[in-house]
């Protein structure tokens, strides 16, 4: 964990409700798969975002607004400042990939997929990304996916826009050695149960702290209890106990 | 002894500033942030006789300054607090810490308290009964002055070490609980614990916590914190320790004019992690503005 000053440099609505957030900063250490966690004015908690990418000094976060606190971020301008806790929990392990992996994200689970196949691709990795959305005024990075160079499928649950349905639906159709994913938990659900090889999967919990202190964000594990904030937000699908 | 130290039932203290239970874990874990022997000491993770995971999640929620926390006692069992934790600290800190005992019935707290109190790195016991669902006719130790009285004997029975009895504001008389816990032989009083509260998800309907009900935190108890401390201070005669919403130098400050002799800081370790060193640092330039010279010399100032 690393608390510095950021400082805006963009944030711009990239689909409907989601934006694109660009910091300049201090972004050593930070891996594919781990969030940070923004102090805003006014309210008490920080919010933790996930990482869609790091370059050179730049971070980048998309973040879709759902509440007061993505409300208030909407709303900033290039050249304010943000302090944030960076390098927060465990990030994907790319050693498990394999030569042909799967990456799946779903709506705001799109976004640390981007950072994993930029680095899984930089490794040689065949990378297909199916990104899930619920229509096409949400569709985002479809563009940038494909640039890295990764097969990239786009779903959406209306069907307005590229393969009609979820990403499980397009799971089907594709050859994979092993998986990483990050969505909605019913989405998480669904690949859990439509897949038998391996993967990880990317959890989102209500956080207090953010870096392992309140214990606020607990989950069950086969191998014991685990903090998603420090110990996840990655876990294992073998080490996976769903609750009701 | 500098400006900052206090005495703590006849342990000194560098500063009177001791990360609160439940926000600061076994400590070892904040040691890679900074050094953590540089606080007065810490209270660790409420320690109960069996593990426990805790409530269901969500068990937090944000408040208008501050949050609602209903974890629920999550932590390892004393036998593990004791094999695997304690080991872990003791290699990084180097000052008698506070043991935080939790229970369900008298017998667990006995059980808790006469195994910690054969860990030499224990300074002092710090006992929370403010814990809601304990046996007893459905009613919290901590609310209850004779059941309050029950405990404090109990645990005294079987320890050395300074017993702290951790006092729920979530009762209409606080002080005849707080002389009830000194007149059963505790050593001193921390208090407030957490504030009994709720919140609802207007988009669902529902509770935000899926406890339902959760202990509020943070700067919005402070006032709190402050009318409580005062009035226990002003009864009893055994030191009290203040917590509740502090955030700054001069919280602490207050507090202490108020009648604490030492400082818990829960919450505001959560959103800034650095938030006792930066309090620490602050603490001699608040006192030179406030023409205070040593802490001490401010402990119930305002009684």
């Amino acid at each position: 964990m690393k608390q510095s000053i950021f400082e805006i440099i963009e944030n711009t609505e990239i689909a409907l409700n989601v934006f694109k957030m660009s910091l300049n900063g201090d972004t050593a250490d930070i891996r594919a798969g781990q969030f940070v966690n923004i102090k805003l004015e006014g309210l008490y908690l920080r919010r933790p975002i996930s990482v869609c990418n790091v370059e050179n000094d730049i971070l980048t976060i998309i973040y879709k607004v759902v509440g007061n606190g993505t409300d208030k971020m909407k709303a900033m301008t290039a050249g304010q400042k943000l302090d944030i806790l960076t390098g927060l929990g465990n990030g994907y392990d790319l050693s498990l990939s394999g030569e042909n992996p799967v990456l799946l994200g779903g709506g705001v689970g799109v976004p640390p997929m981007y950072m994993l196949a930029k680095e899984l691709i930089a490794q040689g990795k065949r990378v297909t990304a199916i990104l899930g959305f619920n229509k096409k005024e949400e569709v985002f990075f479809e563009e940038e996916f494909k640039a890295l160079g990764a097969e990239t499928i786009v779903t959406t649950a209306d069907g307005s826009y590229g393969v009609k349905g979820f990403v499980t639906d397009a799971l089907k159709n594709i050859d994979y050695t092993y998986f990483y994913t990050c969505g909605p938990e019913p989405m998480l659900r669904a690949i859990y149960k439509a897949t038998d090889t391996n993967g990880q999967f990317s959890f989102e919990r209500r956080m207090g702290c953010g870096f392992g202190a309140c214990m606020g964000c607990s989950c069950k594990t086969i191998t014991g209890n685990k903090r998603i904030c420090k110990e996840g937000p990655v876990i294992k699908k073998e080490d996976i106990i769903w609750e009701d | 002894m500098g400006r900052l130290s206090v005495n703590l039932c006849g342990i000194e203290l560098d500063n009177p500033i001791i990360p609160a239970s439940g926000t600061f874990g076994f400590g070892y874990e904040f040691n890679e942030y900074y050094d953590i022997n540089k606080l007065g000491t810490f209270s660790f993770k409420g320690t109960t006789k069996e593990p426990r995971f805790g409530n269901p999640t969500p068990r937090i929620a944000e408040t208008p300054s501050g949050m609602l926390n209903a974890v629920g006692l999550q932590n390892p069992g004393v036998e593990k607090v004791i094999s695997e934790e304690l080991p872990k600290l003791k290699e990084c800190f180097h000052k008698p810490v506070m043991a935080n005992i939790s229970g369900f019935s008298i017998d667990e707290y006995t059980y808790v308290c006469e195994k910690l109190d054969k860990e030499e790195q224990v300074g002092w016991l710090e006992v929370n009964i403010s814990c809601p669902n304990v046996h007893g006719g459905g009613m919290s130790f901590g609310t209850d002055y004779k059941c309050a009285a029950e405990v404090t004997k109990a645990v005294k029975a079987v320890t050395t070490k300074p017993v702290i009895m951790k006092l729920s504001p979530n009762v209409t008389d606080i002080v005849s609980i707080a002389k009830a816990c000194e007149d059963a032989g505790a050593d001193a009083i921390s208090l407030i614990n957490t504030v009994m509260s709720m919140r609802i998800d207007l988009r669902t309907k529902k509770p935000l916590l899926k406890n339902v009900t959760g202990g509020l935190s943070g700067p919005a108890v402070f006032p709190l914190a402050v009318r409580m401390v005062y009035q226990v201070a002003k009864a009893v005669n055994v030191p009290v320790i203040g917590l509740g919403g502090v955030s700054s130098a001069e919280d602490v400050i207050e507090l202490m004019l108020a009648g604490a002799t030492a400082v818990e800081v829960g919450a505001a370790n959560l959103v800034e992690p650095y938030a006792c060193m930066n309090i620490i640092d602050s603490l001699p330039e608040v006192m030179d503005k406030y023409g205070i010279n040593n802490l001490t010399d401010i402990i119930g100032g305002a009684l």
